[in-house]
């Protein structure tokens, strides 16, 4: 398991999550959900399952091995197209295979071939490999995109009814150059060409990174930010190498509802992992009109600030000052703790503090962190509510985030639990759809929270379940300083959230 | 005539100050046996008892003040207005107020009776007629300063400190409004400066709550 690898490190807070199992794959088709499972191909025909989307393992390949798949689902068909080199590269054709279904032990499962949609003779300026459907959804037009660095990133229209070619005569239409595995998403008016430059297959060494480029039509141009054609070499850097993974590619867009997208990819080397090629699933956020690519949340300690009121999620136990009590104008106290409810130590004398003295000087030495041990001596031993209130750096306001073991997660992240930092009182979710801070985390499921990045970059933060309930709620904002949980409204902010480092 | 500058500010701040010494009417009595709360759903009408003093704005200190009995089922009383209690060797009045806002002024309140603003505590009360039972809903104040607040007898929101009136401050988790009488009591802690309060309840859908009507006990003043 790989973050029980690296327990250690999380502590630190600074360590991201990569998902968990057997995630070995490369050039992985778009993520698709069939019979409640994820699945993804890849480069010869190798497939990833997983229930949750956390945890994966190998799956059953499909009958038709090539290089680099793509899925997608319409109606009661999954249609896979798959490459193959079939001469001397450039010489390439992208075939199509069928099925009701992608999971092996249902009846439907059963693949029927669709020929041959596109392919390149070897000699024109074409590479028929890395093909990437997409369904408009303005007018249910079906379009696949394929092509590698012999020459161009080719559009040839499908039939969605049948998935095969629409028409076999109608001349492919070039949309960018100098990339390979490209797939197009649709966005508020504008399609996006998402297509990996770079070199592939050097584990380390590999200089994959995805860019993009947006038009009106679907039929381009696409121009990156910079006004360049991408078929003059443009693109708009997506995703590229950073922290412990090198060499990004093969965009696949994972669109979740409620306005929650993600996107998947193979990193070429995974340097926690001997450098393997592996899946990665992340959120997909949007900023001026642009695909960007966010961050599966890392563990640590955070203030969870809602995008609402400003206000800070916060055990509702009296707050103690950093540094002591002081009334205002009045001096600070020891550095420590008093007792709540403690008369203020300062009152009329100004302070003498630091350089100049007066009651703005402060102490004149560093106030050091709040001490929890300290602080929570005066806390209720048992269940405590959850309110918010300014942040004021107090302890009762800063939360470990820690990925929960064992339990299992969402595309992109293990089931968190969210702790008071420095001690075991967990958020949990009530029967009533309230929330409740407990004594220890136990594991159980209510305690189990899926936090996701929203298009704008704020953070989602869901109970797995609620005790006797199926509805899905999210931690949300009622007020300046209550919270609750409510069903997720993707036009509000009461259930956006900022996960701040304290 | 000329004025001397000096002169001429020192007339303007007299009358500044002469202008500060009225206050505005925001209150006013009752004049109707029923009130339904404003559009925005506050509710406007209170029985408010003139202040009791006391001192002190964290959880521990407000919850104190409040728990505190003061006067003889202060916690289930229901009074009528003008009714009088005695807290130590001071006679206090209930007062059957409307305020033209969505809040109540208490500095207005207090200020009108010559009674003391700073740390004081105010006790408030309204009653809520449902033709229904009304389930779910959420009771939402904002005040200035601390408060703590009870429906039905329940402790259901308390928010502490030095702060100033925000509309849906402090809300309450889910709660029942039992068809026939409710009662919403709140103890209200003011340091100094203003002091005022706003409450009103959210459906499940955290809009304004609507359907109901409040009314006081009995005006007889």
């Amino acid at each position: 398991m790989k973050y029980a690898l690296l327990a250690t490190a999380l502590v630190a807070g600074s360590i991201a999550l990569a998902l968990d199992g057997q995630v070995g794959i490369h050039d992985p088709s778009t993520i698709v959900l069939s019979n409640g499972k994820f699945y993804t191909y890849g480069t010869g025909g190798n497939s990833l399952v997983s229930d949750d989307g956390w945890t994966w393992r190998r799956g059953t390949a499909l009958p038709r091995r090539g290089l680099a798949p793509d899925v997608i689902h319409i109606g009661d068909r999954y249609y896979v197209y798959i490459a193959a080199n079939i001469g001397a590269q450039p010489k390439a054709a992208v075939n199509m295979i069928w099925s009701k279904t992608l999971d092996p032990d249902s009846p439907g499962y059963k693949w029927e071939e669709g020929g041959v949609v596109a392919s390149s003779n070897g000699v024109e300026d074409a590479n028929a490999i890395d093909p990437g459907v997409f369904l408009d959804p303005n007018d249910g037009r079906l379009w696949l995109v394929y092509g590698s660095y012999f020459g161009y990133i080719r559009l040839v229209e499908l039939d969605p009814k049948t998935g095969k070619r629409k028409d076999p005569n109608d001349k492919p239409r070039d949309l960018a150059i100098n990339c390979e595995a490209s797939d197009m998403i649709y966005h508020d008016g504008w399609y996006y060409l998402l297509a990996t430059h770079g070199s592939c297959c050097r584990g380390a060494d590999s200089g994959y990174n995805i860019r993009m480029g947006r038009a009106k039509k679907v039929t381009g141009p696409f121009l990156d930010r910079e006004g360049i054609d991408m078929i003059q070499g443009g693109g708009k850097l997506f995703v590229g190498s950073g922290g412990r993974v090198v060499g990004p590619g093969h965009f696949g867009l994972l669109d979740l509802g409620d306005g929650v997208q993600k996107f998947s990819m193979h990193w070429e080397a995974d340097l926690d992992r001997g450098g393997a090629s592996v899946l990665d699933i992340r959120p997909l956020l949007w900023k001026d009109g642009w695909p960007v690519a966010g961050g599966n949340l890392n563990p640590g300690t955070y203030e969870i600030e809602s995008v609402r009121t400003g206000t800070a999620l916060e055990l509702s136990v009296e707050g103690m000052p950093v540094g002591g009590r002081r009334a205002r104008g009045g001096g600070g106290g020891p550095g420590g703790a008093g007792a709540p409810g403690a008369a203020a130590p300062g009152g009329a004398p100004p302070a003498i503090g630091g350089p100049g003295g007066g009651i703005f000087a402060g102490t004149g030495a560093p106030i050091p962190e709040q001490d929890v041990a300290q602080v929570s001596k005066n806390w209720p031993t048992g269940n405590i509510d959850v309110r918010m209130a300014n942040y004021l750096c107090q302890a009762q306001q800063k939360w470990t985030i820690a990925a929960a073991p064992n339990a299992g997660g969402y595309p992109g992240s293990p089931y968190f639990k969210i702790t008071i930092a420095g001690t075991e009182r967990a958020l949990a979710a009530t029967a009533d759809s309230e929330l409740v801070v407990l004594p220890a985390f136990t594991g159980a499921a209510e305690q189990l929270w899926r936090i996701e990045q929203l298009p704008d970059g704020a953070w989602r933060i869901m109970p797995k379940v609620v005790p006797n309930s199926n509805q899905p709620v999210a931690l949300s904002a009622v007020g300046s300083s209550f919270a609750t949980l409510s069903r997720f409204d993707p036009k509000s902010d009461k259930q956006r959230w900022s996960i701040k480092t304290p | 005539m000329t004025m001397h500058p000096t002169s001429f500010a020192f007339l303007l701040a007299i009358g500044a100050v002469a202008a500060a010494q009225v206050a505005p009417v925001t209150l006013m009595r009752p004049a109707t046996p029923d009130k339904a709360p404003a559009p925005d759903g506050f509710i406007q009408r209170w029985l408010v008892l003139e202040p009791i003093r006391a001192n002190g704005l964290t959880d521990s200190a407000v919850q104190a003040i409040v728990k505190k009995e003061y006067f003889p089922n202060q916690f289930t009383v229901i009074p009528h207005d003008g009714d009088k209690v005695t807290v130590g060797d001071t006679q206090l009045t209930w007062h059957a107020e409307d305020t033209r806002l969505y809040n109540l002024n208490l500095y207005h309140f207090a200020h009108a009776l010559d009674k003391p603003t700073t740390n004081v505590l105010f006790w408030a009360l309204t009653l809520v007629n449902c033709p229904r039972e009304m389930p779910g809903v959420r009771l939402a104040i904002g005040s200035n300063a601390a408060s703590v607040w009870w429906v039905n007898g329940q402790e259901v929101i308390g928010i502490y400190g030095d702060r100033q009136t925000v509309i849906d401050d402090g809300v309450s988790k889910r709660l029942t409004l039992k068809k026939g009488q409710n009662i919403i009591r709140a103890a209200i802690v003011n340091g100094g400066g203003a002091t005022d309060f706003c409450a009103r309840f959210l459906d499940q859908d955290d809009k304004p709550l609507k359907g109901y009507t409040v009314s006081l006990n009995e005006v007889r003043k």
